[in-house]
């Protein structure tokens, strides 16, 4: 039997950690010794067996195991993520959100009766009349009142959150309107929007 | 590579399980394929992988982002299928340590002076027979002869992944080394 030193360096130089001349002195002893030659192509064999059993894939799925297998996720990385990924959407959202709001805000709090600025128009206690025998020239809007058209009216005629009375006499050119509820609201405000908007290109 | 790594470990602490996914993509083969070469079945092998990936995930926040993500894997990984092999492990004398050797038991002692019938030989694929001899070896051996030879990683990162000095992970790898000469030396 050949000492443990010679078979110490058969490991170190698989391990690739012999210095050359040690590895000099394995292999004239590996040329006398037929045991120790033996033994080092067995070692050689053993490890070229075991590295050719390498290479293993994972089973189908096993990403998305491990995936179902985590705790929740919290929402606000998945909002996150999905603004992330949907940027039109998002913006879009936001505008949205943002025009309900501030739309919505005015409608709630613009309580306030008030009426578009024409010389002629008679206002008692929240009633806006357009008297018998006037005209009145230009749209006439009324928020949070009543109008009573006895007269002419030479334009468009709104009346938000409000009641319009057009008398059997009185006359509108344009288009009589009333805006009651939120949604009536705010699809006035898009149309008017949506006209301004024409407009400029006019 | 580890570049990536490190930024997808970043969201992950944010709490982005989409990108754990992409982490698990990158070293699911190799997981697997550790935790297979360490148990020798496959069902058990997925499960121990699985688990491995999911501890990750929830202790994500203690890993040192200075080290490389592949040797704190691996290593959980290993702890994880070294505990499975002890929980399991039938009570037998056959497992009682040799004296001196660190952990080398009667299994790997058993001489193969005889070589296997040849009727075995041809009937077992190679590969099944070096997978079943590895399986024989004491987990101290396993597991510093896989990620040697099967991860094939550097003899610093084995000792990194086993958190012992590199002394120690070279005896391992020299007894292992031995230890499956014996048993494979007539294939």
């Amino acid at each position: 039997m050949c000492p443990e030193y010679i078979i110490g360096l058969m490991h170190d130089y698989l391990d690739e950690e012999l210095e050359p001349d040690k590895e000099q002195q394995l292999r004239e002893h590996l040329q006398t010794c037929k045991e120790c030659e033996r033994m080092f192509n067995e070692l050689k064999k053993t490890v070229a067996f075991v590295k050719s059993i390498s290479h293993m894939q994972a089973p189908e799925n096993f990403t998305a195991n491990v995936l179902a297998r985590l705790p929740k996720e919290r929402k606000k990385v998945w909002m996150q993520r999905w603004f992330k990924n949907h940027p039109m959407l998002t913006a879009a959202s936001v505008f949205v959100i943002l025009m309900m709001g501030s739309l919505f805000s005015t409608w709630t709090q613009d309580r306030e009766f008030s009426v578009t600025k024409q010389d002629n128009l008679i206002v008692k206690n929240n009633t806006v009349i357009v008297p018998k025998g006037e005209t009145v020239k230009g749209d006439v809007v009324v928020r949070n009142g009543t109008l009573k058209i006895e007269g002419e009216v030479q334009g468009d005629v709104t009346v938000i959150n409000g009641e319009e009375y057009l008398a059997s006499a009185g006359h509108v050119t344009g288009q009589i309107e009333e805006v009651n509820e939120v949604f009536d609201w705010i699809w006035y405000h898009m149309k008017r929007s949506g006209q301004e908007f024409i407009d400029i290109f006019n | 590579m580890e570049a990536i790594v490190k930024k997808r470990i970043k969201q992950v602490i944010k709490g982005d399980q989409d990108a754990f996914g992409e982490i698990v993509e990158i070293y699911k083969n190799s997981v697997y394929q550790l935790c297979y070469r360490m148990l020798g079945n496959q069902h058990e092998a997925e499960d121990m992988a699985q688990e491995a990936f999911l501890r990750a995930y929830v202790n994500i926040k203690s890993f040192n982002q200075d080290l490389k993500f592949s040797t704190w894997l691996f290593r959980i990984a290993t702890n994880l299928c070294i505990d499975r092999i002890r929980k399991k492990k039938p009570d037998h004398y056959l497992d009682a340590e040799v004296a001196g050797t660190e952990g080398l038991t009667m299994y790997s002692q058993i001489p193969s002076e005889t070589p296997l019938p040849e009727s075995e030989v041809e009937s077992l694929e190679l590969h099944e027979t070096v997978q079943k001899e590895i399986l024989k070896l004491p987990e101290k051996y396993r597991s510093a002869i896989v990620l040697k030879y099967i991860e094939e990683l550097s003899l610093n990162e084995i000792s990194e992944i086993l958190e012992l000095p590199l002394g120690t992970v070279k005896t391992r790898i020299h007894r292992g080394r031995e230890a499956l000469r014996q048993q494979l030396r007539y294939v």
